[in-house]
């Protein structure tokens, strides 16, 4: 591996256990996709329908937000491979420093009113 | 020359967007970067949530928002994640035309997102809704207008890297920037869920 050329062709195939790895890992990522459509098209049915009432149709499709964004996160993304403790501290950072933003600017802004 | 010929039949590695040092640090410094945004567009959600009820006699989000044109490009981009996904696969499997197929599939669902999206933009100017005519449009055009910006910006990239290496085969150099590409990608989808619940959901049934 000393004189590794980068821009050279990779060939072969991977090992049967990374072979493995990854089929498990497409099966996963499909299933979390059906999962994410059945839990977009509740968020839109829960709004567009006149039965469900405003009071839970909020928190609920913030909450189903949540659950899609985790799913993308950790099954697209990879957040939860090994080795990734960086990459979820500064996401997560990411998220808190933008959750404090979005509170404060929603709280100031609304109480001065434009 | 014996050097070479066994460079060239480098074997490939489990994980080829993180088997050099320059693909660990790119790796890492992207998501360095995903935070940041993440703070960007926490700034823009904040402005456009403290402001969408000034709309000034201009149309308000009930009156604009139409929920089906929503729900399809949620849909669209909804599927280019999963594309792009498969994209990684082939790429960890070694399979690279397959990559690019998957790649190029991507692009397209984009592009498809963002003429739905200037569409729509259209559509509500010509309703009235011009970019200074209320807080609410302001504020609405920037959040959204930003994250069609990045989508634009991600299929000019995708697409730039699918030129550049047509035909290079998988490389150590090129696996990480179409592994970071990818990972742009899923962040899109990711602003776009909140986009589609907070913006359009919200805003017709909140």
């Amino acid at each position: 591996m000393s004189h590794v050329d980068p821009s050279a062709p990779l060939e072969g195939k991977p090992s049967k256990a990374t072979e493995r790895k990854l089929k498990n890992e497409a099966r996963t990522q499909i299933v979390s996709f059906v999962f994410m459509i059945f839990i977009t098209s509740t968020a839109f049915l829960t709004v567009a329908s006149d039965v469900i009432p405003t009071h839970f149709a909020i928190p609920f499709i913030l909450m189903l937000a949540g659950v899609q964004v985790v799913m993308q996160l950790y099954y697209f993304m990879h957040m939860n491979a090994k080795g990734n403790g960086w990459i979820n501290v500064m996401l997560w950072s990411g998220m808190f420093v933008a959750a404090l933003t979005v509170a404060a600017l929603t709280v100031i802004i609304g109480e001065t009113k434009f | 020359m014996a050097d070479q010929h066994a460079a060239a039949n480098q074997p490939l590695p489990a994980n080829p967007e993180k088997a050099t040092l320059e693909g660990r640090n790119k790796y890492l410094g992207f998501w360095f970067f995903l935070g940041g945004e993440t703070v960007l567009f926490g700034s823009l959600f904040g402005a456009y949530l403290g402001l969408r009820g000034s709309t000034e006699g201009a149309p308000g989000p009930d009156e604009l928002f139409h929920l089906d044109l929503v729900f399809i490009m949620t849909m669209i981009l909804l599927t280019s994640s999963l594309t792009s996904v498969f994209a990684v696969i082939n790429l960890k499997r070694g399979h690279f035309k397959k990559l690019l197929v998957w790649m190029w599939a991507t692009v397209a669902l984009g592009a498809a997102f963002l003429s739905f999206e200037i569409y729509e933009f259209y559509e509500y100017y010509h309703q009235g809704l011009g970019f200074t005519v209320s807080a609410f449009a302001s504020s609405f055009y920037t959040l959204v207008g930003t994250h069609g910006a990045h989508v634009a910006f991600g299929v000019a990239w995708i697409t730039t890297l699918l030129i550049r290496y047509r035909k290079s085969g998988i490389t150590l150099s090129n696996a990480p920037k179409f592994y970071t590409a990818v990972l742009y990608w899923h962040f899109i989808d990711v602003v776009w869920v909140f986009i589609f619940t907070v913006v359009y959901l919200l805003g017709v049934g909140g």
